[in-house]
């Protein structure tokens, strides 16, 4: 006699919601539920509650009305008779540009120290050790302070730069004066400028266009070309030398579009007591972008190594062992395999660098924070619709950046069957 | 045939020569210098630029520090010694700063008579972790044990400790010790106690509050456990009621009457003169202890079978990976009085602690979580196959495997929270880095000392940060059991 469980299960008790292993989970969840819902009720309730008592209304309207302040450094036109959505999207693009800026040189910054860390020169290894170990293990609010008071203190006035026999010197060939007020930074400027598209307040030039399209058309190409290579290989085993027809593509377009635009440097030329010509960033810009890049970069650096070191040299002896050239060992069988490790605690670096970019609360740069969790928020009192906003388009933020990485990752990512 | 031999062999050697050294080319420095730094021209350029770095950094540093004055009252009286010394045109760093205001960059606002107490408390911190943390290795628990309480001791006496309170400082390290050598559980037990030892040394008060709030949980316990032979699961909500009871209703007035009777108070001390290290010390702490078991609840919760429990999770760690910490901060100043019903006030370190404890948490959550993920199949397997309910695996067999794996994880997630402790100058409370440097600045004698208060605060910071770094890679080797 073979007995089935279940074939003659016992009929349904009450008291099998907690005892029976099979109904006890659908309990746990919905005591669970029901806590947190009851927790969640309770504070929506004071919070109603309070603000009722403080005579506060829960609205965004307030977006809509002047904002009534400057910000030194906008991307997009703004004037203090601007609303305070305005302001916000200034802020929100301020923090991206550093976010972007930061990141590009944090990785430059982050992958040449995790090679020399790796380096067999002695005394370039432990510098960079040094420096990954102390950048790592103090906190990056001391790096801002320090590198603004590298510029409020060290940095020489626009004045210094004046004369025969200056105090200071511009850096980079003369392009660019680091003051301790503003840092003037070449421009660019176009002798045959085509004009903007009229899009609202602010316009997008033509000459954009056209280097995007340019370059769009050049990838295309690409793709082709590697196809047609692919196909070649495929058929007579021999693959045709294209890097110097990618590399005309992506550069001739570009270049003749230059010649053709009249693109040239404006540089910063000290007149009277100031630059003029150029652009001048905001101090509070680039003390923020160069203390977030040294921080971030020492984490980066640590990434790569690890990524490198985990690529065994066996990977690399098969390859040569195959007939690979360096080249080619490089990119097909070595860097596959350190994406692998490095892409995913990269990604989470990046989103650090994002999320501590609200440290610009430290030196006075107005970001998200500083406008829409900041002025706006002191101006107008109202630190619930703000907080929510902001937090919420952090977190967006986060979810986009995190997203695009995932996609890159999986296709770096070991393809298991 | 010896004889042809010896005819033809010319020479035979009778004794061994004795051994030379090396020529220079191929041992020695030379060659340690030729291989390291001068293999190649890539490699000679880059000892050229390494060695150009070090040479930019001590011309620029190196004659700042060397003319740097200990003894001054001011940022003038420092300039004009140095320009007395070295010539006009010096520059030098005037630690005579440091030396003037240590004590507000350690301490904030603490009274300086009660220096002692929060000394106490991080002393006691190494004795509440030694038998979780130095248990396996005798020598390595005395060192730490021997140093903490003479250095403790040390510091408590120098700090103006009167006579009366280093002797009961003294009966205390050497009680805890014995209870730690000789009852392993006991000093469990007392490590769980000292989170509310500390809260009393530091914030002072009557240690009546202290004590009835942990008879809570020894009374929510007692509870339990006579209750669960009739009720079952049921006996937890009992638990839960009698502690509610107990803290809502009673443990108050017990907490004063017992007072009259026995006064054990210590002078109050209230948030607002809590700064320096004192202030991101107990943070960092209390954001540790309480953030490494909340982490673990949500890794295993986010991998959990159970739908609506993960998807709790993972929006609570999603929500919070997503949103910097100072935005955290500033809904624990400006917003928690909206979410709490009026007249109900939170003490703002509490608050504080509260969102860095949930700030570190989600990161933990998402370490621990590697490492389940890091476990193979077979151990989870085998737990069930052993019979052990969801529990039981998880603390027998699951966690001390995931967690081994994640200490380097768990430890530089700490770090982090450590270094994040700094932020809260955003929220008006006394850091040592941002908040102390600018009062110490704002007194016209310090004003204009930039350098010297980074150096001395980023310092501290780097020994405390890279020696936890460190004993993570201790730890890390000592547990390393399958490789040995």
């Amino acid at each position: 006699m073979v007995q089935y469980p279940g074939a003659n299960s016992p009929p349904f008790k009450l008291s099998m919601l907690i005892y029976d292993r099979r109904y006890r989970s659908l309990t746990i969840q919905a005591v669970v539920f029901i806590l947190v819902m009851l927790v969640a009720a309770w504070l929506i309730n004071n919070t109603i509650e309070n603000l009722a008592r403080l005579g506060k209304t829960f609205s965004f309207e307030f977006l809509f009305r002047r904002a009534g302040y400057d910000i030194p450094q906008q991307l997009i036109p703004y004037t203090s008779d601007d609303t305070n959505l305005r302001a916000a999207i200034v802020g929100l693009l301020n923090t991206l540009q550093v976010t972007i800026f930061g990141c590009i040189t944090a990785t430059i910054v982050g992958v040449m120290v995790g090679v020399l860390r790796l380096s067999p020169n002695w005394l370039i290894s432990r510098l960079m050790t040094v420096y990954v170990e102390v950048f790592r293990n103090i906190p990056l609010l001391l790096w801002i302070l320090v590198v603004l008071a590298i510029f409020t203190e060290v940095m020489p006035q626009p004045n210094a730069y004046r004369g025969e026999n200056p105090q200071a010197h511009m850096l980079l060939f003369d392009t660019i004066a680091p003051t301790n007020r503003y840092t003037a930074v070449p421009s660019i400027l176009m002798s045959n400028d085509p004009g903007v598209i009229p899009l609202g307040r602010e316009g997008l030039n033509w000459a954009v266009v056209w280097f995007a399209g340019g370059l769009v058309l050049a990838w295309i190409a690409h793709r082709f070309l590697k196809n047609w290579a692919q196909r070649v290989q495929d058929q007579t085993g021999r693959r045709p030398t294209t890097w110097w027809i990618t590399a005309l593509m992506f550069i001739a377009p570009p270049l003749l579009l230059s010649w053709y635009f009249g693109l040239h440097l404006d540089r910063p030329v000290l007149k009277g007591f100031n630059f003029t010509g150029g652009a001048k960033l905001d101090n509070a810009f680039v003390v923020l972008w160069i203390a977030l890049t040294l921080y971030t970069g020492a984490f980066i650096a640590e990434i790569v190594r690890g990524g490198i070191l985990s690529v065994s040299k066996g990977q690399s002896e098969a390859a040569f062992a195959l007939g690979l050239r360096p080249g080619r060992t490089m990119s097909l069988v070595v860097l596959p395999q350190a994406l692998r490790v490095i892409v995913p605690p990269l990604i989470s670096q990046y989103l650090n660098l994002m999320k501590n970019s609200s440290l610009a609360i430290a030196v006075g740069f107005m970001d998200l924070r500083g406008t829409l969790g900041g002025t706006t928020l002191n101006q107008t009192g109202r630190e619930m619709e703000c907080m929510i906003l902001m937090m919420g388009i952090y977190l967006l933020l986060s979810l986009i950046i995190s997203g695009g990485m995932n996609v890159f990752n999986n296709r770096v990512k070991l393809k298991e069957r | 045939m010896s004889e042809t031999d010896a005819q033809t062999t010319l020479f035979v050697r009778d004794t061994m020569l004795p051994p030379q050294p090396a020529p220079d080319k191929v041992s020695g420095p030379l060659l340690w210098l030729r291989e390291n730094m001068f293999s190649g021209p890539l490699n000679i350029l880059l000892t050229l630029l390494g060695l150009s770095i070090v040479w930019l950094v001590v011309s620029t540093i190196g004659p700042w520090l060397m003319h740097s004055v200990w003894n001054a009252n001011g940022m003038a009286e420092c300039r004009q010694i140095i320009a007395e010394r070295y010539g006009p045109d010096a520059s030098g760093a005037c630690f005579a700063l440091i030396r003037e205001r240590w004590n507000q960059f350690v301490f904030g606002f603490y009274p300086p008579a009660l220096y002692w107490r929060p000394v106490m408390a991080f002393t006691l911190l190494f004795f509440a972790l030694a038998p979780i943390l130095f248990m396996d290795s005798r020598k390595a628990r005395w060192t730490v044990l021997a140093l903490a309480s003479v250095l403790g001791f040390l510091c408590a006496q120098l700090l103006g400790a009167d006579g009366q309170t280093l002797i009961v400082i003294t009966v205390a390290i050497v009680l805890w010790i014995l209870v730690i050598e000789y009852g392993r559980s006991k000093a469990l037990l007392l490590s769980l106690a000292y989170p509310f030892i500390g809260m009393w040394l530091l914030w002072g008060g009557s240690l009546w509050v202290e004590i009835m709030i942990l008879a809570g949980f020894a009374l929510a316990f007692l509870a339990f456990r006579l209750t669960q032979p009739m009720l079952g699961l049921i006996a937890l909500a009992v638990a839960a009621a009698v502690i509610g009871v107990w803290w809502y209703f009673l443990a108050d007035p017990a907490a004063n009457a017992l007072e009259q009777v026995i006064p054990l108070g210590l002078g109050k001390v209230p948030s607002s003169q809590f700064g320096g290290f004192v202030l991101s010390i107990t943070i960092g702490v209390a954001g540790i202890a309480m953030s490494l078991p909340l982490g673990i609840l949500l890794a295993l919760a986010r991998r959990s079978d159970l739908p609506i429990i993960k998807m709790l999770a993972v929006i609570f760690i999603e929500f919070i990976r997503g949103v910097p910490l100072i935005a955290l901060l500033f809904v624990a100043s400006l917003l928690l009085n909206y979410f709490l019903p009026p007249k109900v006030e939170f003490d703002i370190i509490l608050r504080v602690v509260i969102m860095v404890t949930l700030f570190a948490s989600a990161y933990m959550a998402e370490v621990i979580r590697g490492g389940l993920a890091a476990l193979p199949r077979g151990q989870y397997e085998a737990a069930d196959a052993l019979g052990l309910d969801y529990w039981k695996a998880q603390r027998l067999i699951v966690l001390p495997q995931a967690l081994k794996i994640s200490i380097p994880g768990i430890v530089s997630t700490f770090i982090g929270m450590f270094k994040d402790t700094t932020l809260v100058t955003f929220v008006g409370l006394y850091d040592p880095l941002k908040a102390m440097s600018d009062t110490v600045r704002a007194t016209f004698a310090w004003k204009g000392a930039y350098w010297e208060p980074y150096i001395f605060v980023g310092s501290i910071f780097f020994i405390l940060c890279f020696g936890m770094s460190r004993y993570s890679m201790y730890l890390e080797r000592r547990l390393k059991r399958e490789n040995r």
